[in-house]
């Protein structure tokens, strides 16, 4: 077999796939948002930012990802560098940390549900200390920044792993003599943190930055699990709009806005954590 | 502190004061409790009867009654819905290693003109909330013939699993080298023989622990899965629909049978772990 021809022959069917499913869908959700039955049409959008959900749901997914991303961030910082300082039962505690790595959002938000219900963990320890008579009803309308504070905290379990992982493997990679050069010229553990691994970390903490404030804007079964559709939020509106409202050209609209924030987000974070080239290890 | 001269010793960059190890080790249980807790109150609520489930207070051990995940089992479309998740698991591993090991092959063996354009197609991926996709696709499958099936849905799920599948056979590939593929060349080996004799034995590890995470990204995946399936729903799509009209302990034990297999991938590919994510960064 010709040689020249053999990489190109091994990436074709990935090509191929990714072409078919990632990039002619993208322009296809774009169609179907502004295409009409009578060519181009703002129809859909306008549809769209009417309903009375739209602006709550844009508020509380922007919100949700402000709060739980620099949250996750700082946690994942502290798990990563307790990992790092491990010399027994290294690998026990790792796996253990990333366990929610696994598990599925819907699980995550069915977990959550055990907590926080009404017949659930949380009210059975607050009345088994005294703190409240009956049981409260957390997960209602009336009080709908419960159903919040739980999502984050849902959120806060579930994806902080994702963001350990990948620092851990970053901080995997910096060179040993970088901080014994550091001791030597009198830096604390603290200072070393500062100065040695944050800057080092900076293509690791762009990676897990952009992952997660994606992933944050997608936040949709958490929520349906632990507030229904009392929590609107972007990925649960659109899904609301395809699946009970059958109206695929708004749930499209949706998506785009969905694209447009985390595409934004994403250019964000390369240009603000931009390493120079030469600089990586 | 105090002492000046005491700040010149030297001293290992691990040495902790006692008072610090203590708040150390305090901070890891703290830590470990944090992720092992909640799972462990969705487990037991799973174990306990439908009745114990909404009863308050709750005990904090389980009475081990099966009423509960009796029910889940026993429930009209769970069985089917279960099957479909593993049928849509499978063939979603098979796809993206199919297509995803090749290329990561191709990646980690040849320099080739267009090899950084498709390294930032796969990269791209990852920048955009994939799932989304599902809307767009579901119109392309009515047209194709591919809405409501496994297929369908297995070939979304494909999308979601592909760059990692990428990413790790490259990094596996990467790690066998060269020499070892060059000298079974010389020993009489065609190219294949040799990829099949002596590079396949070595990254059958690698390859089939990706496989496993191709398998678990799609046997967690939600809101395609509600999208895309309605005869032929996942385990996922059921457990979504059911969530407002289903009792409370018909979601606890489907949180549990989602929960349980999930562990047992993680643990599986525990080792592979960093490997995997570790190479996304660059």
């Amino acid at each position: 077999m010709n040689t020249r021809a053999l990489p190109y022959l091994l990436l074709l069917p990935a090509t191929l796939f990714l072409l078919v499913f990632f990039v002619y869908p993208f322009v296809q959700v774009a169609v179907q948002a502004f295409v009409g039955p009578a060519g181009f049409t703002t129809d859909n959008v306008q549809t769209m930012v009417k309903n009375f959900r739209f602006w709550p749901s844009v508020r509380n997914t922007v919100l949700l990802a402000a709060i739980v991303v620099p949250l996750q961030l700082v946690m994942a910082l502290v798990m990563a560098s307790i990992v790092a300082n491990l010399k027994s039962a290294r690998n026990t505690i790792l796996y253990i940390f990333t366990i929610p790595l696994g598990l599925s959002d819907l699980a995550a938000g069915i977990i959550w549900l055990a907590i926080f219900e009404q017949s659930g963990f949380l009210n059975s320890m607050l009345v088994s200390l005294g703190v409240v008579d009956k049981p409260i009803l957390f997960l209602s309308y009336q009080n709908s920044w419960v159903i919040f504070v739980a999502v984050l905290l849902a959120e806060l379990w579930r994806a902080t792993a994702i963001v350990m992982v990948i620092l851990v493997a970053g901080m995997g990679l910096i060179p040993k003599e970088y901080y014994e050069a550091a001791e030597v010229f009198g830096a604390g553990p603290w200072k070393r943190f500062l100065k040695v691994t944050l800057p080092m970390l900076k293509p690791s903490l762009q990676t897990a930055l952009i992952l997660r404030t994606i992933a944050a804007f997608e936040v949709f079964s958490v929520v349906q699990a632990l507030g229904g559709t009392t929590l609107p939020v972007l990925v649960g509106q659109t899904y609301d709009w395809q699946f009970n409202q059958q109206q695929t050209g708004v749930a499209a609209a949706m998506a785009l806005v969905i694209l447009a924030i985390s595409i934004a987000c994403t250019v964000f974070f390369l240009r603000v954590l931009r390493t120079p080239k030469g600089a990586t290890l | 502190m105090t002492d000046a001269a005491l700040a010149d010793v030297p001293r290992p960059v691990s040495e902790v004061t006692s008072a610090g190890k203590v708040l150390y080790w305090a901070g890891i249980v703290l830590l470990c409790a944090w992720v092992l807790v909640p799972i462990y109150f969705l487990l037991s609520n799973a174990l306990s009867s439908p009745a114990e489930v909404t009863s308050f207070p709750k005990h904090w051990v389980p009475s081990f009654d099966m009423g509960s995940l009796q029910f889940f089992l026993s429930f009209g479309g769970v069985l089917k819905a279960l099957m479909n998740s593993v049928i849509v698991a499978v063939l979603t591993m098979i796809l993206s290693i199919g297509f995803g090991a090749p290329a990561g092959y191709a990646l980690s063996r040849f320099d080739f003109w267009g090899k950084d354009a498709f390294r930032l197609l796969v990269l791209m991926t990852r920048a955009f909330p994939l799932p989304l996709l599902a809307l767009p696709i579901a119109v392309m499958f009515i047209r194709v013939g591919l809405d409501d099936t496994q297929l369908g849905l297995a070939l979304v799920h494909t999308t979601l699993a592909i760059p990692f599948a990428v990413l790790i056979t490259f990094s596996i590939f990467a790690g066998v080298p060269v020499e070892l593929e060059e000298a079974a060349w010389t020993l009489g080996c065609n190219r294949w023989q040799a990829f099949r004799k002596v590079v396949l034995p070595l990254v059958l590890p690698g390859i089939t622990a990706s496989a496993i995470f191709a398998f678990t990204i799609s046997w967690n995946e939600v809101f395609a899965a509600a999208v895309l399936t309605v005869q032929n729903r996942t385990l996922t799509a059921f457990l979504l629909q059911s969530l407002n009209v289903s009792p409370l302990h018909l979601r606890f034990a489907g949180g549990a049978a989602l929960v349980i297999p999930a562990l047992v991938f993680i643990f599986a590919v525990r080792k592979y772990m960093f490997a995997m994510w570790g190479i996304a960064n660059r």
